[in-house]
């Protein structure tokens, strides 16, 4: 434990300090919602590149976590699902259901260049398409993978912080 | 003849009445109305009887050689306005559930047996001499027994368990006879003033003491004499459970009070505390039972020992403090031990005759085939929760009252009061708290898994409201708990003059209070009046809170968050079991759970499964050890000793001859 | 002699102090938390946004689920703003002392996790039972200490009563360092933990359902009746911590008959103490994991000891 408080101390902050807002649209939804997004995040096919980037924008040094955003466990719970890579026909289902089941005002963030038009997926047999196709996209987040920095400038324009 | 008198007589004719009624005119609103007059009679001779007006009376002529001797006290009065209420509650009751189909509980025996079972109710806390108790207590016992046997024909398992009920309830009979009777010799006569009256040698006391507890404690269903309870009550019918469960089990505690503390007038500190230990261990090993089993009766019978164990924890600590001279301590543990019975005895009519409503609903005790009632048995579902919030000791339920009460008795007990009281309280409060605390899960897992959710089985999808008698028998049960939860004076007065019967020299005034319960000496408050009512504006506010501020849109009805797969089948809910695993994990030790898993192969190879079968099941671990061994014992002996009986007469005279031969050499050697 | 207006002005006074705080104690704590993390933080306020937000969400009903599941929202709120006015936090007399005692307000406690449970089973998800199931486990076994750790304060006082506890260690501040309090207030500490659902006994910030304890019931909840379960289980934290404060530290606490500023002025430091236990509470988070469920037991016997100890303590050391 003294070995613990002595890292502590040593580090201190890792958190980068914040970029300046890009000053950017709210969609309607979002503004209702001021300042607090819970996020509940769907995997509807992806490669796992993107969940890479979004565990660091929940980490140290990007800290999401600041501008109001957080991962919840249940969509009941959440504002925004997180939707990441093409949506195969085995999560077509669980992806409306999903959506159906967050509360209104309720937003989707289509994250990566597949959940936007299936990269290299695209037509593929066990792809049914675009998140877009299945449920309504508020926000889309480009990038294969998106950096972290683009994910939470995306994120920020959300809760507006 | 005062009025308790007249009342007293007036419940007994009305329940022979009803019993004739029952046997000539077998429908089953006749015994019903009769049995609801009774109960009223007796109920209301009770509570004559403590408000002070005492009545007593010698028939010579009823019996031979004894007479009838009959006296009504307070205490008396207490336990007979219990077993009247409950009376009344379960004959309202009965009228509707009698008719239930294919149960033919309105046969002639059934009719006419519960009125009677009633009346023998009320004649035991009425008895003034040990023939006329013991009378009394038989016929309570014969009458239970037709009863439990009422369905035998339908299943199996009615008789095994009647024969378990029999032979224990004999048993302690037995005991009550020997140590009563040894208690009358002593005392050259067996009226109850007598025995007051008599001095006897310690020893003697101390025997009587011992064989009376045994018979007492087998009828309270205090463990080791338990077995017979999780036995009987799940397969006699329902509504005569409530009246076992809440009313008849009672009468072993009155037994304990009676001559503990009443005839042998309390007496050294180790009879309490073995009182009291026996207590204990009955609260802590009947709730453990009952949170891991998924039978509802068996649940609600194992909590029936639970409830008596803490009524007996109460009943110890209450001769513990008058042995070690502090009457004003025991006076409050004994009002605390016998509002404890009133109390259980409200909730426990209203939990036995609730699952009454839903075995005959569904058709099914197995909390795992249950759920889903909240929507087809509203009323039911309502009244077993208020019965649930009571028996969890919860407030504002009316055990959270006892409870209270108990516990501020044992954390009052003074460290100068030596060592054994210093050492066992804080032991008692432990166990108390820990049996408070499984009972919270034990009722949460019958309410929320028998109740809620969706059905598990089909009996539990097709039920149906129970008709309008049953719920009035049940709403009557729920009015009561609730009073009392609400308004504890509207009892305590009562039960404490009670308690003065055995405590003469108590301070008046111990628990005083209306609205909030305030105790002699101390700053000990409690008003379940204004915890219920600042609960209410406490919701009432938060309510209003949340229409003003976040009443902006509609709810919406959504399908169950199935983590977006296929839709929750009744499968994958939690089950009874499922729920008390972590706990049944945690006691792993006491519980001694059993599993059996069957793996059968394939035959093509060993690593191909063909079937699995998983087995499990949690044993009464005092019925596995103690009572398994010694009835195999019995058993060889009848088998060893069976070559003495082979049939022939000749055999048997001369068994006859050699015993008399035997006697007067003896008598000879001995004179 | 306690006047009515007093009563009055401390149970505002705590009501305002327990609904306006205990959000703002739930984000200091995280605050504290991300900044030993090595994070920015959201925010002291944040908690409370994330309570405006569910306020307007649509609250949803799940098919299959009916009055339990709705009023249990409601139960657990109104059962810890019963205790918050109930406990002394801001003066010695707590101010509805009629009310009930310290069985009383762990019984009201109690009360509200069993509402939860129930609605979590009035799902009838596994998730749902799961948690119901896990919270009772833990509910149960955490009774004995309590009552224990009760009985050993109760001794010294010769009652339950909560305003007499504070009142004595108020009066005698060297009481603190007994053995008594020590033990007992060693034995309380873990059972809050355990009570309020934080490391290590549950993790409130988890996503996976297989370890939940508290969330695995709320999964089901949305808007409003979510903001209510969040809002009672920070007020829960608030309120015991506040309670462990007045028992063990109660400096700085207003007697029987001070006026309206010694109020003001116990309101504050009362804000600072749950404030430096809250943090303590956080900083203590960030070095440890959360155990396995089977171990909680353990730990729960661990404190029932303790509990016993203060007892012991309390008779034999006088």
């Amino acid at each position: 434990m003294p070995g613990l408080w002595r890292k502590i101390r040593k580090t201190g902050r890792v958190a980068e300090p914040a970029p300046a807002r890009v000053p950017a649209e709210v969609p309607a939804a979002a503004a209702e919602l001021a300042g607090s997004i819970q996020i509940r995040h769907v995997d509807a096919g992806s490669c796992n590149g993107c969940e890479v980037e979004i565990g660091s924008v929940f980490g140290p040094v990007y800290d999401g976590e600041r501008y109001g955003v957080r991962l919840v466990a249940s969509p009941r719970h959440a504002d925004a699902l997180l939707v990441t890579g093409p949506v195969t026909r085995n999560m077509e289902v669980a992806l409306r259901r999903t959506f159906e089941a967050v509360s209104e005002p309720r937003l989707v963030v289509a994250l990566g260049d597949c959940a936007r038009g299936c990269g290299v997926f695209a037509g593929a047999y066990g792809v049914v398409g675009a998140v877009g196709d299945v449920v309504p996209v508020d926000v889309e987040v480009a990038g294969c993978p998106p950096e972290p920095t683009a994910i939470v400038a995306a994120l920020r324009g959300l809760t507006g912080r | 003849m005062s009025l308790v008198g007249w009342l007293f007589a007036a419940a007994l004719a009305l329940c022979a009445l009803a019993a004739i009624g029952g046997l000539v005119w077998p429908r089953s609103w006749v015994a019903g109305a009769g049995t609801v007059a009774a109960g009223l009679a007796a109920a209301t001779a009770g509570v004559a009887s403590v408000v002070g007006s005492r009545w007593s009376a010698w028939l010579p002529d009823v019996l031979p050689l004894a007479g009838v001797r009959l006296s009504i006290d307070p205490l008396a009065g207490l336990f007979m306005a219990v077993t009247g209420g409950v009376s009344v509650c379960v004959a309202v009751y009965g009228i509707g559930y009698a008719r239930t189909p294919g149960h033919r509980l309105d046969s002639r025996g059934v009719q006419a047996a519960v009125p009677l079972f009633v009346g023998a109710m009320v004649l035991v806390p009425a008895a003034a001499s040990v023939s006329t108790l013991l009378l009394a207590w038989e016929l309570m016992a014969l009458t239970s027994l037709l009863l439990v046997l009422a369905e035998h024909r339908r299943r199996a398992e009615v008789g095994r368990a009647g024969l378990w009920y029999a032979v224990m309830t004999h048993l302690g009979f037995a005991a009550i006879l020997a140590g009563l009777a040894l208690f009358a010799a002593g005392a050259a006569g067996e009226s109850f003033d007598q025995l007051r009256a008599a001095e006897l040698p310690p020893g003697l006391r101390n025997a009587v003491f011992v064989v009376t507890l045994a018979g007492f404690t087998s009828k309270a269903g205090i463990v080791p004499l338990h077995v017979w309870l999780p036995r009987a009550h799940p397969e006699a019918p329902s509504h005569v459970s409530a009246l076992m469960s809440a009313a008849m089990v009672n009468m072993g505690c009155y037994g304990i009070v009676r001559v503990g503390l009443d005839l042998l007038g309390g007496g050294p500190a180790w009879w309490w505390l073995v009182v009291l230990a026996a207590g204990a261990l009955s609260a802590l090993y009947g709730i453990l039972q009952a949170v891991v089993t998924s039978d509802l009766k068996r649940l609600l019978a194992y909590s029936t020992t639970e409830n008596m164990g803490l009524v007996l924890v109460g009943v110890g600590a209450a001769g513990f403090f008058a042995a070690s001279r502090a009457p004003a301590l025991a006076g409050l543990a004994l009002t605390a031990a016998l509002l404890h019975v009133v109390n259980h005895a409200g909730f426990k009519t209203l939990l036995f005759l609730a699952a009454g409503s839903v075995l005959r609903a569904t058709g099914a005790r197995d909390l795992d085939a249950l759920g889903g009632l909240r929507a087809r048995m509203p009323h039911t579902t309502v009244l077993f929760a208020i019965g649930a919030l009571c028996a969890s000791a919860l407030p504002p339920g009316n055990a959270f009252v006892s409870e209270w009460l108990l516990l501020q008795s044992l954390i009052r007990v003074s460290p100068l009061s030596g060592v054994a009281g210093a050492v066992t309280m804080p032991l008692a409060v432990a166990v108390i708290a820990l049996s408070a605390g499984l009972a919270v899960a034990t009722f949460v897992k019958a309410f929320g898994v028998g109740f809620l959710a969706r059905p598990r089985g089909v009996g539990a999808e097709r039920a149906t409201e129970s008709p309008p008698s049953m719920l009035a028998g049940m709403g009557l049960a729920a009015v009561a708990c609730l009073a009392l939860a609400v308004v504890p004076a509207l009892a305590l007065p009562a039960v404490g003059s009670a308690a003065a019967v055995a405590f003469p020299q108590t301070p008046p005034g111990l628990v005083s209070g209306a609205v909030t319960l305030a105790l002699a000496g101390v700053r000990g408050v409690l008003s379940p009046l204004l915890i219920a009512g600042s609960l209410v504006v406490a919701l009432v506010a938060v309510l209003g809170t949340v229409r003003l501020l976040a009443a902006r849109r509609a709810r919406r009805v959504a399908r169950l968050w199935d983590c977006g797969a296929g839709p929750m089948s009744a499968r994958m809910e939690y089950t009874a079991t499922s729920f008390a695993e972590p706990l049944q994990r945690v006691f792993d030790d006491v519980l001694a759970p059993e599993t059996d898993v069957d793996v059968t192969p394939a035959r093509e190879s060993a690593y191909l499964v063909e079937r699995v079968a998983f087995h499990a099941r949690v044993p009464d671990r005092v019925e596995r050890r103690l009572y398994a061994p010694l009835l195999a014992a019995v058993d060889g002996v009848g088998r060893s000793v069976r070559g003495l009986a082979n049939g022939s007469v000749h055999r048997y005279l001369a068994y006859g001859f050699y015993a008399l031969i035997g006697m007067l050499v003896v008598l000879a050697v001995l004179r | 002699m306690i006047t009515p207006v007093q009563v009055a002005v401390q149970i505002t006074v705590q009501i305002v102090l327990v609904v306006a705080g205990a959000p703002l104690l739930t984000g200091m704590m995280r605050q504290v938390r991300a900044r030993l993390e090595g994070r920015a933080g959201a925010g002291v306020l944040q908690p409370w946004r994330d309570l405006r937000k569910l306020a307007r969400k649509e609250p949803i009903t799940p098919q299959g689920t009916g009055w339990v599941f709705r009023l249990a929202p409601l139960v657990a709120a109104a059962t810890v703003l019963v205790v918050a006015a109930v406990v002394p936090l801001t003066g010695t007399t707590s101010p509805l002392a009629g009310v009930g005692d310290l069985f009383a307000v762990v019984a009201l406690l109690a009360l509200g996790s069993v509402a939860l449970a129930l609605g979590g089973l009035d799902t009838g998800t596994a998730f749902g039972g799961m948690g119901a199931s896990r919270e009772m486990t833990v509910l149960a076994l955490v009774e004995p200490t309590i009552l224990m750790s009760i009985f050993a304060l109760s001794v010294r006082v010769g009652s339950t009563n909560l305003g007499a506890i504070v009142t004595r260690t108020a009066e005698d501040p060297l009481d603190v360092v007994s053995p008594v309090s020590l033990f007992a207030a060693a034995a309380l500490a873990i059972v809050t933990i355990a009570e309020t659902g934080r490391i290590p006994m549950d993790n409130p910030a988890t996503h996976l359902e297989l370890t939940m304890i508290h969330e695995a019931m709320v999964l089901e909840y949305a808007g409003p009746d979510l903001a209510l379960i969040e809002w009672a289980s920070a007020a829960r934290l608030g309120v015991l911590l506040g309670l462990l404060a007045s028992l063990f530290a109660p400096w700085g606490i207003a007697g029987v008959g001070a006026g309206l500023a010694a109020v003001a002025l116990a309101a504050l430091i009362l804000v600072i103490k749950v404030a430096v236990l809250g943090a303590l509470l956080a900083a203590g988070e960030v070095f440890m994991a959360k155990l396995r469920l089977f171990r909680v037991p353990e730990l729960l016997a661990g404190s029932f000891l303790m509990a016993l100890l203060a007892v012991s303590a309390s008779f034999f050391l006088g």
